[in-house]
């Protein structure tokens, strides 16, 4: 991956000051007589990389989570889906851009994909509304799954929204209806479903394409009730740096948090240096958690499976009788 | 989602809904009030015709038959499972709402009659932590889900909800799915769920069970809706409508299938069990 365009974190910034002095030999027109020191620096930079993403506090994930560079639905699917065919509108009112589905290929398996889209470019993010999906993607979204149900092919969704979107417009048209209807639907249909948070998990909008036979998060992904910054500013008063830290804390919002309280079966590790870094292996660590789970769900009965569904979410909760 | 209503009901936590005290001013109109006169009118102004909101047990006691709620799992209480702390901690907020509400948490639950008709019935309290969904909630509703179901029950939740209760985070956003999970069940087995939105209800229940009634019903002018009116306003930064966000528009813009006034909610709720109850 060409690191010199990699955008920087500021917690990266030992890392890529690191990187600097590496170019700037590379650079050199005798470069081959630094070949040693380059060396030592490169391992340098690993390490201090490795170790760096190996002490993230749940503010820096987060901000890991919604790095400009992160891979996202649609570079999964060009990594991971032979023949790619997507299925536009929600026969209702239009077409969504911040929630893509369509027929693919993953390995030999014929599947639907389910995903938030942020986009890239400018004009594609404001298209996208940066991943916040209206209802009509939502019920694009569940259109589409009951259509794979019919057609006995399971569903693969990949999650990555800050939230489902708040606006006037999106009030209008039912957003809290449309997030509603799908936890219901998703939690009945009988094929297999598999999600994957590969970025933010931002609350019912996150959820709305969530309720899976098995729900993984990619390392560097967050998942929770509310943003951090959602959060500090309610609870603390205001976000800033300080308390959008000690919310994002707070939340367990996490991976291995998520984990840990049992609120996803698995984690995906990423590799060094988060997904951004290389995408392809992270593409392929994705895919072979995908196949390996469906396989394993299409050997149940379709109604052990939605009887397997909901039990999963059944059982979560902490009360005391 | 949760950020919803905690702005306009941050006060929540320290104050019961309708103040102490002899005369209180209407949250409506400001006129003053003699409260009992406003208590026997279903605490609905008589002036304005403003719906104060009301606890989970005075909406229980408003619309059951005399003595015939049969209370689920009252003790069921908060965990404080992420050992969540903010400026407070989540166990000092539990104890605060547990001392000054009386209740456990924010939901009464059980089965009671309906002029004469037997219903399981939730009604949600905003006394209690702005009504926010956690686990108890959660678990709470679903149970009297699963009572219906198992029973052949007509369901009726009153909804009043900030929204999901942060301090719970993931716990309470699959609170959501769980109850709407349970609704499939419900909903499979044929019985029919009655919805009634009240005053305010928002984020991550208006985004799960209170949408999913077979037959929705709101109270006039209580505030419905997914995202807050902040968050709405820092969007798209601009003011919101008149009106915006209100069962009225709701109602307009078909998510709602009856504006009802307190008064009527009994002989309503009767009259929709007539024609789809078992």
């Amino acid at each position: 991956m060409s690191t010199p365009q990699l955008v920087t974190l500021d917690f990266e910034e030992p890392v890529a000051e690191v990187q600097r002095q590496i170019d700037s030999l590379e650079q050199k027109p005798d470069a081959a007589t630094f070949a040693e020191e380059i060396a030592t620096l490169r391992q340098a930079r690993d390490n201090l990389l490795e170790k760096t993403y190996a002490n993230l506090s749940p503010w820096q994930t987060v901000r890991v989570a919604r790095h400009p560079q992160r891979p996202q639905t649609l570079d999964y699917v060009r990594m991971i889906c032979r023949d790619w065919c997507e299925l536009h509108g929600d026969r209702r009112y239009r077409d969504d851009p911040s929630i893509v589905t369509g027929f693919a290929r993953i390995g030999s398996m014929k599947c639907l994909v389910v995903g938030h889209h942020k986009g890239r470019s400018t004009e594609e993010r404001i298209k996208c509304r940066f991943g916040c999906a209206n209802p009509e993607g939502y019920r694009k979204a569940l259109l589409k799954m009951q259509m794979a149900e019919k057609f006995r092919l399971p569903i693969v969704t990949l999650i990555d929204t800050p939230g489902a979107y708040p606006g006037l417009d999106s009030e209008e048209r039912g957003q809290a209806e449309a997030i509603a209807v799908n936890l219901r639907e998703m939690s009945r249909l009988r094929t297999p479903i598999v999600c994957c948070v590969i970025g933010e998990g931002g609350s019912g909008g996150a959820l709305g394409i969530g309720v899976g036979d098995r729900v993984a998060m990619l390392q560097y992904s967050w998942y929770s009730v509310i943003s951090p910054e959602g959060c500090a500013a309610i609870l603390w008063k205001k976000a800033n740096e300080q308390t959008n830290t000690a919310a994002a804390t707070a939340l367990a919002l996490t991976a291995e948090a998520n984990l840990r309280n049992g609120l996803v079966d698995a984690v995906i590790p990423e590799p060094h240096g988060g997904a951004h870094r290389n995408p392809q292996a992270t593409a392929e660590r994705l895919q072979s958690w995908i196949v390996d789970s469906v396989r394993e769900l299409q050997r149940l009965a379709p109604e052990t499976l939605v009887r397997l569904r909901f039990e999963k979410f059944r059982a979560i909760g902490s009360v005391a009788h | 989602m949760a950020e919803t209503s905690w702005e306009s009901a941050g006060a929540a936590t320290t104050k019961k809904s309708v103040p102490d005290g002899l005369w209180m001013p209407c949250d409506g109109c400001s006129e003053t009030l003699f409260r009992k006169a406003l208590e026997a009118n279903l605490w609905v102004c008589p002036r304005c015709d403003h719906h104060h909101r009301i606890s989970g047990r005075q909406r229980v006691e408003q619309l059951v038959d005399p003595d015939s709620f049969e209370p689920m799992n009252a003790k069921m209480a908060p965990m404080d499972p992420l050992q969540f702390r903010d400026l407070k901690a989540y166990t000092d907020r539990i104890r605060d709402a547990q001392r000054t509400t009386g209740e456990n948490d924010g939901v009464q639950t059980g089965t009671g009659f309906v002029k004469g008709r037997k219903v399981a019935l939730g009604c949600m309290d905003f006394t209690f932590l702005a009504g926010s969904m956690g686990s108890v909630i959660g678990e709470k509703l679903t149970r009297i889900i699963e009572h219906a179901t198992d029973h052949d029950l007509p369901l009726v939740i009153v909804s009043c909800s900030g929204g999901a209760r942060m301090m719970e985070s993931g716990f309470s956003l699959m609170q959501m799915a769980k109850t709407s999970a349970a609704l499939a069940r419900f909903d499979d087995a044929g019985g029919l769920f009655i919805s009634v939105l009240s005053d305010p209800t928002t984020g991550g229940v208006t985004a799960s069970f209170a949408m999913l009634g077979d037959v929705i019903l709101a109270e006039p002018k209580a505030l419905i809706g997914f995202a807050g009116p902040r968050v709405i306003r820092q969007t798209i930064r601009q003011e919101l409508p008149e009106g915006f966000q209100t069962a009225e528009f709701l109602k307009d813009a078909g998510f709602v299938d009856r504006i009802v006034h307190r008064s009527q909610l009994r002989s309503e709720i009767g009259r929709v069990i007539d024609y789809a109850g078992k």
